[in-house]
Order: C-alpha cells, then sequence, then structure tokens
C-alpha cells in the first residue's frame, strides 16, 4: 500500500506501523463522573467495519509523524490522510 | 545422440552446440531451446511421474502453464526441484534429472498405484488415515511423507545471491506478446516511463511460435525490430525473464527476474534471481492465454499435448515430438496445427473434429490429413511409455485405431486473468469464446487487452494492444498517437470452436489436471459426496494446486462440476486467484536478508573491546551483548558469571548498558509531560535528580520501567529497557501528537548517542574518582543516591553521570558520547586495575537484580499491573496519568491478587526452574491448585543456593509460608518458602553509601 502522507507524499506502507481505530485520540476527560465506565468504552469497544475506517498510523521510519488514514477496509482505497495532531485539535485536545 | 526430431527452420541458433545430461544420458541441443525442446529433439518424450499413480508423463505444455515436465536441475548445493523444462532454458553442462520414480523413470515401482487407482479416488486420505487413531503419527504421516513431493533438495545452503529491488513507472505492461508489443510501442513513442516485462527470454509471445507474416515479414522478426527500437529508448526498460507475479494495492507489482537461471552458476556479482517490486501509475495486462486440453480416456501419455505447444515447438524450437501426429481439436487451431506441421514435413495421421460441420480440408489445399474425422472423439489412446496409437469413436459410432506417435489437442483458450483477479475480483464468463475473461471491475489503474481480454486474433490484439495503451495513457496526462497496425496475412480464419470438455468411455480415467493426478471420475465423486462448490471441490481433489496452479486444468474441472450440479459455468464459479502467479523461490523473497544478514545487527560501543577479552555475546533484540567474560581455566559459564557477581559486590565491576532505550525530553511542558506518561509523580522532581517511573498501558498493566533524569531546567533524559525503545518512543509520540498535542514538549531517541556503562560496587566511587575530572565533588553529600549531572571525565570530554542502581551496590552509570565509549572502557579498566575491577555481562547483571528484586522483562510481561509488581501504591491517584483509571478496576485489585515476592528453597542443594507453579504443600498439580508461578531463578553466589522471583496468590501476605514449585514439564517437585523479594541488602544501605 501506499500511504500519501500530508508532508512528505507518496510513502510506502513498510515504512508505517499501525496502530488501529482513529477514536484512540478521543481520550475521556478523567475527572468525568463516569471516568472509569467511559475509559472501558473508549479503550475497549470499537466499530469494525467494512468500508471506510479512520486509522491511526505511525509513520516510524520516517518523519515519526502520527497520522490519521481514511481507509476503505474491503478495497484498501485511501481517501484521506491527515495529520494526527490536526485531527486531534479539530476535535478540541490542546494540552 | 542425435537430434532426429529436428525440424527444418526455428528460432534456434544452429551454429552453436550446447551439450547437456538428462538422467546420466548425454544429449544435444542448441541456444533457443529449452530443456524441453531439447528432449524432444533428441526423441526423449517421457520426462517424468505423475504426482500420485506415478504415471509416465511429457510436457503438456511448450510454456510456464506446464504440468507434467518437472524436474531437477543441476547438482550440488544448486540442485533445484520441480522446475518445469518447458521454461528451463537450455546452456552447456546443464544436468537434469527426473523425479518422483525409483529405480528408473522407465521401469518405476511406485507405478503399482496406477494399478491401485480405484482405491486411491479423491478423499483417499480423508477416509483411510482416521483410524485407529495412535498410528498416524508413529506410522501413517512418516509413510505418507516418504510418498509425497516431487523433487528432492540438496540439503546444502544454496550459494547463490538472490536480490530485491523497487521500479518505478508511469506504465508497467505485463506481457510482451502481440498486445503487449503493441502498447509498449505506442507508449514509448509518446514519452512515457514504462516497463514491458514478460517471463519468457524472447519478447513476441505467440508471435514466435506462428508462422503467419507482419508487414510481410515473419512475426518473430516483427517482434525482433519491436524490441530493437524499444530498448533503444530511454524512457523503457524491457524486462525478459520477467514474471509478474502478483497485483497488490496501489499500483504496487512484484516481479520476479530470472537473472541467471539461464546459466550454471550466476556472474561474479549477479544475482540469481531478483524479486522486483514495482510501484505504476497504470497497468495494461497484456499475458496472454492459454490453451486447455480436452479430459478424454487416457490422455496423458507422452505424446500427448497441447496443439498451440506442437506448433510452438515446430515453428518456434524447430522440434516435433513425434514424426506421425494426430490432432484432436473443438476449433480451428487443431487445423492450424494440422497446416504448419504439414509444412514442416511431419506427416497428419487425422483431424479429429468434435464439430460435425466444419469443411472438408480440400478448401484448403495446404492442410493434409490422412484422416479427416468430423463430428468425432477420441475415447482411448495406447503406449505406456509414448503415445503409440488412438481409439477415434466417429460419428457413425465406428471405433477406429490410428497409429501416431504425438497427438495434439485443443480445447480452446483461456485467457490469462490471474493477474486482474488477484484483490478478490471475479473474472465473468463469455459464453461466446467458452472462456473466462477479466471482469468490469479490474484493479485499480488495470487495463486488460489482447487474448487476455479475450480477443484472439493477432489483428485484434496489436489493435486492443496500442488503444489501451493510449487510454491508460489519457488518463496521465499523456496523449499518444496510435501505432499503425501492421498489416496481417495468413493467419486464417476466426476462431470458431464448440465447447467440448471432457469424453465418457466406461470405466477408463480421463484427466482434467495431470499435475495433481485429479480425473474426471474424481471430480464426479466430490460432486456425490457434496463437495460441489470450487472451493470444496479444489480442496477435495486437489484440483488446481501445486506449481501450475491449475492453468491448463481449472477451467475445464469447473465445467465438469457445471455438468454434474446441471449449473452454468458462470454460475459454478472460479477458485480465488491468490499470487505468486508463478512459483517463486523462497530464496528470493529473503533476498539478502539471510545468515548473518538476516537483520541488522546492532553492537555497543564496547563490542570490540569485549571480542578481545573473549566475551561470549547474547542476542537482545538486534543488539548483540557481552553475556560473560570467561577467564582462562573456566569450563562453566556459571564459573564465570558467579565470578563476575562476587567481584563487583566485593570491588567493582563494570557493564556495558548503552542498549537501555535513551530518550532526550525538551520543553516548557517536559514535566507536565512526564507526569501524565509516568503512574508516579514527575511534576516536582528537582534538577539534579534521578527518579525511577513506571509506565502505564491505558488498561493498567505495565507497559515498561525505567529511570528520568533531570538534568537542566526542561530538559530531561528518560531511560526504557532494551527490548521497549521502540515501542516507548511510539507510545510517547502518540501521546504528545494525539492525546495533548499542544503541550510544549519534544522528544528523540538518543540511545545510539551515548555509550553508557553501569559502574557497580563498593569501590565505585573510588574508580569514578579517578575517571571524573576533579572540580566534580562525588563525595555521597554532594552527589547522594539518584543524583545526576554533567559532568567532564578525562580531562574535559563531556559525560552524564547518574547515580542509579540495577545491581543493589553503591553504583553510577556514565555516560559519553558513543565514539568514545571504547576509550572509556579501556580507561575503566586500566584506572581500575588497583581495584581487581572485573567487566560483567548481562547475566552477571540478571543475577545481581534478581538478588536485589528488582522486576525485569519476566516479571514486565504484559499480563502484570502495579499492584502485582508491589508498586501498587505508586499509581497516583490525584493526577491524570495512562492507565491510572482503568488500574481502579475491581478485577485488578481482588484481595488474592498475584505479587512479586522471592523464594528461595527449603534445602538449599535443592533447585528449580522458572516458569514453575505454586501448588499449596500436598496438593494435586492441577490447574485448580495454582497459586501464581516462578518468573525469575538464579543461582545466588552470594547466597550460595537457587533463588527466585514470582507472581503469587496474596503473596506479600505469606512470608514465610511454604509451598511446592512444581514443573511437570522438568519433572521437578521443590519445597520452597516465601520470603521478600529483596536478598542482597534489604535496607538498601549499601546503594546510600
Amino acid at each position: 500500500m501506499i500511504i500519501e502522507h500530508p508532508l512528505l507524499g507518496p510513502r510506502d506502507a513498510q515504512e508505517f506501523t499501525y496502530l488501529g481505530d482513529a477514536s484512540m485520540i478521543d481520550r475521556p476527560d478523567w475527572q468525568a463522573d463516569d471516568a472509569a465506565d467511559l475509559f472501558y468504552k473508549w479503550l475497549y469497544l470499537r466499530d469494525n467495519p467494512a468500508g471506510e475506517h479512520r486509522e491511526l498510523w505511525f509513520h516510524e521510519q520516517g518523519d515519526r509523524s502520527w497520522l490519521v488514514v481514511t481507509r476503505n477496509t474491503v478495497t484498501h482505497e485511501i481517501s484521506k490522510v491527515e495529520l494526527a495532531r490536526d485531527v486531534a485539535r479539530q476535535a478540541g485536545r490542546s494540552r | 545422440m542425435k537430434q532426429i526430431n529436428r525440424l527444418s527452420g526455428g528460432q534456434i541458433d544452429r551454429s552453436q552446440t550446447l551439450s547437456f545430461t538428462f538422467d546420466g544420458k548425454a544429449y544435444c541441443g542448441h541456444p533457443g531451446d529449452t530443456l524441453a525442446s531439447a528432449l524432444l529433439a533428441n526423441n526423449v518424450r517421457l520426462m517424468g511421474r505423475s504426482f500420485k499413480y506415478h504415471r509416465p508423463r511429457g510436457p503438456l505444455s511448450a510454456g510456464s502453464e506446464e504440468p507434467n515436465a518437472l524436474v531437477e536441475l543441476r547438482e550440488g548445493s544448486r540442485q533445484e526441484p520441480n522446475t518445469r523444462a518447458t521454461t528451463a532454458e537450455l546452456f552447456d553442462g546443464l544436468v537434469a534429472r527426473s523425479q518422483n520414480r525409483w529405480p528408473s523413470l522407465t521401469f518405476d515401482v511406485m507405478g503399482v498405484n496406477d494399478w491401485l487407482s480405484p482405491f486411491l479416488a479423491a478423499g483417499f486420505y480423508y477416509k483411510t488415515f482416521m483410524w485407529p487413531k495412535q498410528f498416524w503419527e508413529r506410522l501413517y504421516e512418516p509413510i505418507i511423507r516418504r510418498a509425497a513431493g516431487l523433487g528432492s533438495l540438496s540439503m546444502e545452503p544454496d550459494p547463490d545471491q538472490y536480490d530485491k529491488g523497487f521500479l518505478h513507472c508511469d506504465l508497467l505492461i505485463i506481457g510482451a506478446g502481440p498486445a503487449g508489443l503493441a502498447a509498449a510501442l505506442t507508449a514509448g513513442r509518446a514519452g512515457a516511463r514504462i516497463i514491458l516485462a514478460d517471463e519468457d527470454f524472447q519478447l513476441g509471445g505467440r508471435l514466435n511460435s506462428e508462422t503467419f507474416q507482419l508487414d510481410n515479414k515473419p512475426g518473430s522478426q516483427w517482434v525482433a525490430q519491436a524490441r530493437a527500437e524499444l530498448e533503444a529508448m530511454d524512457n523503457v526498460r524491457v524486462m525478459a525473464r520477467t514474471a509478474i507475479t502478483g497485483t497488490f494495492d496501489h499500483g504496487v507489482y512484484s516481479a520476479l527476474e530470472r537473472v541467471s537461471d539461464h546459466q550454471l552458476a550466476p556472474a561474479p556479482g549477479k544475482p540469481r534471481q531478483t524479486l522486483w517490486r514495482i510501484t505504476t501509475k497504470r497497468a495494461l495486462l497484456c499475458a496472454g492465454a492459454i490453451e486447455r486440453a480436452i479430459a478424454f480416456p487416457n490422455n496423458d501419455r507422452p505424446g500427448i499435448m497441447l496443439a498451440s505447444a506442437l506448433r510452438a515447438y515446430a515453428n518456434r524450437y524447430a522440434v516435433t515430438p513425434g514424426r506421425c501426429v494426430a490432432l484432436f481439436t473443438n476449433n480451428d487451431d487443431g487445423l492450424r496445427t494440422a497446416k504448419d506441421l504439414a509444412a514442416k514435413g511431419v506427416t497428419i495421421a487425422a483431424i479429429v473434429d468434435t464439430r460435425r460441420d466444419t469443411p472438408a480440408l480440400s478448401p484448403d489445399p495446404d492442410i493434409r490429413a490422412e484422416h479427416h474425422f468430423r463430428g468425432a472423439e477420441i475415447v482411448d489412446t495406447r503406449g505406456h511409455l509414448g503415445l503409440k496409437s488412438i481409439t477415434v469413436r466417429t460419428l457413425e459410432g465406428e471405433l477406429k485405431t490410428i497409429a501416431c506417435d504425438a497427438l495434439g489437442v485443443s480445447g480452446g483458450w483461456n485467457p490469462n486473468v490471474h493477474l486482474a483477479s488477484h484483490q478478490r475480483q471475479r473474472p465473468v464468463w463469455r459464453d461466446d469464446i467458452s472462456a473466462f475473461v477479466p471482469g468490469d471491475a479490474l484493479p485499480a489503474g488495470m487495463m486488460a487487452a489482447g487474448a487476455a481480454q479475450g480477443d484472439f486474433s493477432t489483428q485484434a490484439c496489436l489493435h486492443g494492444g496500442t488503444q489501451a495503451a493510449r487510454a491508460a495513457l489519457l488518463e496521465l496526462g499523456i496523449e499518444a498517437p496510435a501505432m499503425p497496425i501492421p498489416d496481417q496475412r495468413g493467419e486464417g480464419s476466426a476462431f470458431g470452436q464448440s465447447a467440448v470438455w471432457h469424453i465418457e468411455n466406461g470405466r477408463r480415467r480421463a484427466w482434467v489436471d495431470q499435475q495433481n493426478d485429479v480425473t474426471v471420475k474424481d471430480i464426479k465423486l466430490s460432486h456425490q459426496e457434496g463437495f460441489r462448490a470450487v472451493e470444496h471441490l479444489k480442496r477435495y481433489t486437489t484440483l488446481g494446486m501445486a506449481t501450475d496452479q491449475g492453468k491448463t486444468a481449472n477451467v475445464t474441472g469447473l465445467a465438469v462440476m457445471a455438468e454434474l450440479t446441471g449449473q452454468t459455468i458462470a454460475q459454478t464459479g472460479t477458485t480465488m486467484f491468490r499470487p505468486p502467479y508463478a512459483p517463486t523461490a523462497i530464496g528470493a523473497f529473503a533476498g539478502r536478508h539471510r545468515d548473518e544478514n538476516f537483520r541488522p545487527v546492532r553492537k555497543t560501543p564496547s563490542h570490540k573491546w569485549a571480542q578481545e577479552r573473549g566475551a561470549i555475546f547474547v542476542e537482545t533484540g538486534m543488539w548483540l551483548r557481552a553475556q560473560w567474560f570467561p577467564r582462562p581455566g573456566e569450563t562453566h559459564w556459571r564459573e564465570s558469571v558467579d565470578r563476575e557477581v562476587l567481584a563487583t559486590r566485593r570491588s567493582v565491576g563494570v557493564c556495558d548498558v548503552t542498549t537501555l532505550g535513551k530518550i532526550d525530553i525538551q520543553g516548557g511542558d517536559a514535566a507536565v509531560f512526564l507526569n501524565r506518561v509516568y503512574c508516579n509523580a514527575f511534576a516536582k522532581l528537582p534538577v539534579g535528580k534521578v527518579r525511577y517511573g513506571l509506565m502505564l498501558r491505558e488498561d493498567g498493566i505495565v507497559m515498561d520501567d525505567g529511570t528520568t533524569a533531570h538534568l537542566t531546567p526542561n530538559h530531561y533524559v528518560m531511560t526504557t529497557t532494551t527490548a521497549n525503545a521502540g515501542s516507548v518512543f511510539r507510545h510517547l509520540e502518540f501521546c504528545r501528537q494525539c492525546l495533548w498535542p499542544d503541550l510544549d514538549v519534544h522528544i528523540i531517541s538518543t540511545t545510539d548517542a551515548w555509550a553508557q556503562f553501569a559502574i557497580a560496587g563498593p569501590n565505585a566511587r573510588n574508580l569514578l574518582r579517578k575517571i571524573v575530572d576533579a572540580q566534580f565533588d562525588l563525595s555521597n553529600e554532594a552527589f547522594p543516591f539518584m543524583a545526576c549531572a554533567d559532568i567532564t571525565v578525562c580531562n574535559g570530554l563531556r559525560a552524564r553521570l547518574f547515580r542509579i542502581s540495577f545491581s543493589g551496590e553503591l553504583a553510577y552509570e556514565l555516560a559519553v558520547p558513543t565514539g568514545y565509549g571504547d576509550a572509556l572502557i579501556r580507561e575503566l579498566m586500566a584506572q581500575g586495575e588497583e581495584f581487581d575491577v572485573v567487566p560483567y555481562g548481562t547475566e552477571a547483571l540478571g543475577v545481581m537484580r534478581i538478588e536485589k528484586g528488582h522486576a525485569a522483562g519476566n516479571e514486565l510481561n504484559g499480563t502484570t499491573s502495579a499492584l502485582n509488581l508491589g508498586m501498587g501504591r505508586m499509581v497516583s491517584k490525584k493526577k491524570d496519568s495512562i492507565g491510572s483509571i482503568l488500574s481502579e478496576r475491581e478485577g485488578m485489585n481482588a484481595d488474592d491478587a498475584l505479587s512479586l515476592t522471592g523464594f528461595k528453597p527449603v534445602d538449599p542443594t535443592q533447585t528449580f526452574a522458572a516458569g514453575s507453579h505454586f501448588i499449596p504443600m500436598g496438593g494435586q498439580e492441577i490447574a485448580h491448585n495454582d497459586q501464581g508461578y516462578m518468573t525469575s531463578v538464579c543461582h545466588s553466589p552470594t547466597l550460595g543456593h537457587t533463588i527466585g522471583l514470582g507472581l503469587l496468590k496474596a503473596g506479600s501476605q505469606r512470608m514465610g509460608e511454604r509451598l511446592l514449585a512444581v514443573n511437570p514439564l522438568m519433572g521437578q517437585r521443590t519445597e520452597v518458602e516465601v520470603v521478600s523479594a529483596h536478598f542482597v541488602d534489604p535496607e538498601g544501605e549499601r546503594l546510600r553509601g
């Protein structure tokens, strides 16, 4: 597979390691009343779509960017690649 | 022997003669020959024995689809089994042997299997070797293993190099037949970057094997001109002997180039084969088509082959497998073969055409045959080691036996759809040509043209190739003019065929898949027993397996099954196509990654010095670390390790700990960051101090541990375990970029930048005093336990000093830039002489940490929490840190949770092993009684007996209790006592002294 890195252009998938669902970015608030339940759901419950999937890839043998790759799990078509940091900021994450 | 079956013409170089042997007998051939064509020239039709019934077999084809003529090539370490004689290029000195026969090819004892065939039908193994159960391992499996397989391995290492390479292009053209060449000329002239690959050593595909002309030239001459033009273009890479073996995602293709297979041994510096990874914007499948046979009784004798193969042997290789040839056909291809062979002076004994309505031969004066049967079929053949006669059932039902020594069979053509189907795309059935073609859903960026697309005429191939290339380039914004299509003459009539798949005659067997000895009867049995889906049929009968992957057999097998189930062939469908298209040696996949180059090796800065000291090394990940340093006279590793431990605890020892991961952390929020990634408090670590840090995963399981030093404001250095250096770094980057993207913190791995040595023992400070520059005060007051500082050593060399201890002794870790590591270890040894300094390896390191009760990899095993390791209280609940929330789950905080404790044998002369499980005294060794397990065990030279660390249920509350450590694998049962994990200096006086 070829991943279109937003900064570096097309790179071979062999340069990356895979983590999983991009929802890993949405780490819950540790001070919420139901933090234990929120953390459990965040860590263990995942969708397993046949189709578009947003997932985290790490450019380990490259610039060490974490990327959010939108990939179709049926065809492997990659429709979007974003810097995970930008995605996290858009989701309201900061410090 | 003379080449008695050589004909005139052909594309062989008669000016040179090549000598080779087959089964020890010497023969001659010419450059341009394959092993199969050269053997046929020498009147050798018998080339192998079939897999199951050991039937005598000769080549069926003249290409890579060959199911039968599998031979062993070369000798010694280069011996290569299961090589197709039909693709093996002849070279001088080639040594080839037949396979799967004993004692000889003409007399094979296992041929008895053929007589036993009524018992050996499909599913025989599944049904027979079921009972009695205990016979399987001892009796059945060894026998089956001995009988299975065709060729044999040399069992010697392959002496040749295999390589891997990467290529990029705009357009990859797969196959260099008429369609591929037309596409390449069109795209090449337009300036596109193209790769043209063909598995054959000659470009041209069928143009080499047919007699009709292009632009009034023989096809092969037109090919030679096209090749010369293409090779002169800078933007074109022509790759002969290169099979495209797989279609992968996003325009990635694998290709196997047989660089030196056509030579006795590779030229110096050349690889045997190269596995290419080609990334292309567009691909054009011009892989052509493969003729298929008709399954008729006894259709597998040497001398019976595909009609197209007969033509290829006659026209390209100037060879005929026999002087008196018959043809069996359901289409015009058979007639074309008769014409070509007759033109070369071969007698055509009979043309047996399954069609009733074909015209008599008289309109075409060039086709002469002694017999011409229409609406007829072949119902039997004779000739044990080679064809002698065929029996024809005429339209009127009359049986006629006709003598002949070769038979060409044509059952129609199957487009090579494989590469278009490697990503689960299903080919579609076309009734008009009775064949599967690539469907509308092709792999992204791929188009198909020519015979691969079902366009079988040369004119259509040339036209299709050029048009497809134009279309592909247009998508890339390149306008390519159409290539003028060469004038073509003599191809003859259109392709008219009637679908005939198999012919019945009593109980005689008709082979569908010759490589796996699958007959029509086996398919019927599979149907009868309910294995009707194509994927079941394949597994039950082995149809379509092994080196040829059923290229000549699959469609016929499907057609037979379709007939049995009453479905259409389209409904029956095909099995899944998977890479590789052509057999690929494991060596090609490995490339240069073998032996010492299997993976990169990382050497510590003191490696060379340790080697000089005679160190024994151990692999830890990619690192090579000194395991122990034997001294003269030491015969057992324990002697060396015990000495290193005792000497360190008595005076001073030095160990290279460079391999521990080092991560430099800087920024205004570095402290905040550390406080979140470690479960224990880090926010208030002062400058000049080191702290132990425990890192959890979000699920509360321990990920890693290490120390982090606060060197200067906003600058920290973290250490990780050797094993987790990469994964911790990845995790920190995840936290930094994904969880807290606006924290002001930057990290970089500096593992390779610093050489680091542990200096441990009562004399550690005295030794360091001689190394560290005088202005730095090392006294216990100025530089206490857990202090750190930027210092200089050896008159001004910058260094870092950490007062940390893994051994439990007064200890330091000293880091210098990597380039000075070798000099530093030598200096430490020289300066330490007065203290009897010893270097110690990873074994002594491990012994000392077990004696001290430190958890390490065996305990941080991916199942243990902070609580299990006795560090539950370190998990701060006052802050947000990775893993803190889920650490609080009920199940992880049970009263009887495993906890880390020490163990010693009640009888100090007894020993036990890591992995032993704890069972209550007198308890049975059953899972119900399991109380935990031993994680680390060593002989403690300090205490003089075996000690262990283990995880025991509620272990911290069971000091003094006696248990059994049982290891049923080793037959060990040892009575042990639960003790503190701190065997040595439990109060920690030494490391603070």
